[in-house]
């Protein structure tokens, strides 16, 4: 099925798109577009459906309803060859790296590129020195994943993600647990793959001043659904209350403080905890 | 007081009841064997469809048969150890307790022959399955229960490489290959055990030790059947280690849980098997 909101312009288009976990509702009647060749965040609390949101995108789950279009393809129509050829084009940094922990940081790179090219060994090892060196990790090829600081993790991580010279790159938490030598490095990166190499980045995370600085375009999810969007000034001037809460982290608000409960002083008297 | 005392125990435990009766009784009961029952049925679908993923996944080896190789050496080179010096130790039991009930009936001079045919056709086949469970299966499991946790799995299927095909495959192929080796090998070393302490302790004859055991053991019926037995054995351990890994809830508590059930569900499953396998070589049922 072709869908009909095929835009050359952007890499990813949403419409509507409803996703549940049992009777809860994850993703609500979400809707937005990710621009070709452009920086987007995507900004929320914990929970808030931002992690679902890259899964869906990336296919590996798949919504109740709406539509899911990613370079002019369905995703949740596609069959598994297809999507593999999708997410050939597509990079995902994992918050932790995801790092396969019994091959060292040259094989964790060349890993995507032995498995999908044939490349000669002496190609494949200019190859992968060039990615190492985009990261500024060329040096420390020989070290395992378990020698590595938690930035150096992330980046060698962006190196494979790189590897395959994707059109897209999802970044899941790319700030959370560095520190800020370390966050400024991601930054940069983040920043340049797009300048560079003209790499479409999504980044999600709820790492406000980071993530605004290197972003052309800013999403804000609450409850599985876009609570305000614009550029990263807009949003960070916006009078919306919800808006408002998140980005100067006020303890209450439209998100409460408070997991839903009974009546404290019932609860007290009567309550059982059992 | 005493009597006031226990009415008042009395009702205490008529609450305690009634509540435990609210929680697990009634038709909450029921529930609760329907759901387990439900789980039970669709985990198994699930560990099925699994398995057929598996070994149709298997053609992505035939390219990459040193993934396998690397494996066999994981859980095969690496359970030989254990394997060996376990296969030593009953040799030589079986050679003492064997001869204590033989030389009663002056049959002593087929002790080779008793060592050899429990190694072959029981021991060999079920001790090594139950070691390798405990050694390999424990292994594979916590290792692919943790790259599942550590998002390795999810990062693979994201750089469009199928877990399955890459990790699961090899892993599950080196154990088949693997187990009837390590079998073989206990059975080896179980039967020079025992001819250690026939021979050697006892001072029973080399000569017979050996000759009663060439006359005796028949290569289909004996060695070929505890074969089969080890087959049958790694590919069940291996399945249930491989599917409890990437089944296991993404948490330390999972793995271990996973962990847990590999070494238990393998076992029960090993010794199960061996009673339907033995009965139907033997042609008893």
């Amino acid at each position: 099925m072709i869908p009909e909101n095929n835009n050359p312009e952007s890499v990813v288009e949403i419409k509507d798109l409803t996703f549940r976990y049992g009777s809860r509702v994850i993703v609500d009647k979400l809707s937005l577009t990710i621009p070709r060749g452009k920086v987007v965040a995507i900004m929320g609390g914990s929970g808030c459906g931002k992690t679902t949101l890259l899964n869906l995108i990336g296919g590996r789950i798949k919504p109740d309803s709406g539509s899911l279009v990613v370079d002019g393809q369905s995703v949740p129509d596609l069959n598994k060859s297809e999507l593999f050829d999708l997410r050939k084009r597509m990079g995902m940094l994992f918050q932790t790296g995801a790092l396969l922990t019994d091959l060292s940081l040259f094989e964790n790179v060349a890993f995507p590129i032995r498995e999908h090219t044939q490349l000669p060994e002496a190609i494949l090892r200019k190859v992968v020195l060039m990615k190492l060196e985009r990261v500024g990790l060329r040096g420390a090829w020989r070290l395992m994943p378990s020698e590595l600081s938690g930035g150096m993790a992330r980046r060698a991580a962006l190196a494979r993600a790189i590897a395959l010279e994707p059109m897209m790159i999802m970044y899941d938490e790319p700030f959370t647990g560095l520190d800020p030598i370390s966050k400024g490095v991601i930054a940069k990166l983040i920043k340049e793959l797009n300048q560079v190499l003209g790499i479409t980045s999504i980044v999600v995370s709820h790492d406000v001043a980071d993530t605004c600085a290197i972003s052309d375009y800013a999403y804000l999810m609450g409850a599985g659904r876009i609570i305000g969007e614009g550029l990263p000034s807009e949003v960070q001037q916006s009078k919306s209350e919800h808006v408002r809460q998140f980005m100067e982290g006020l303890p209450d608000g439209p998100v409460p403080y408070q997991y839903p409960a009974p009546d404290y002083v019932e609860d007290l008297l009567t309550g059982d905890a059992s | 007081m005493p009597k006031r005392g226990f009415s008042e125990f009395a009702a205490r435990q008529r609450q305690a009841l009634s509540r435990f009766w609210q929680h697990y009784g009634g038709l909450d009961m029921f529930r609760h064997i329907g759901e387990r029952t439900l789980s039970i049925i669709s985990r198994l679908g699930r560990a099925t469809l699994f398995l057929y993923e598996t070994i149709v996944g298997m053609t992505y080896l035939i390219p990459r048969f040193s993934l396998v190789v690397q494996q066999v050496f994981n859980v095969g080179v690496l359970t030989l150890l254990i394997i060996l010096v376990s296969g030593l130790f009953v040799g030589m039991v079986l050679a003492l307790q064997g001869y204590n009930t033989l030389v009663t009936f002056g049959a002593e001079d087929s002790l080779g022959l008793v060592v050899a045919l429990t190694l072959v056709r029981e021991l060999g086949p079920v001790v090594t399955a139950l070691l390798f469970a405990g050694r390999a299966g424990s292994a594979l499991t916590a290792e692919i229960g943790l790259m599942k946790a550590t998002e390795q799995l999810a990062g693979m299927e994201m750089m469009a490489v199928n877990p399955i095909k890459r990790v699961i495959a090899p892993r599950f192929l080196a154990g088949v290959i693997a187990m009837p080796l390590l079998a073989s090998m206990f059975s080896a070393v179980g039967v020079f055990g025992g001819h250690l302490i026939g021979v050697g302790l006892v001072g029973l004859d080399s000569g017979s030790y050996w000759s009663q055991m060439q006359s005796g053991v028949d290569f289909y019926d004996d060695i070929m059947n505890g074969l089969m037995k080890s087959v049958v054995f790694g590919f069940t351990v291996s399945w249930i280690a491989v599917f409890e890994g990437y089944d296991a809830t993404p948490t330390s508590e999972g793995v271990s849980r996973a962990t847990n059930h590999t070494v238990v569900y393998s076992s029960l499953a090993v010794l199960a098997l061996d009673f339907i396998l033995t009965s139907l070589t033997l042609g008893e049922v």
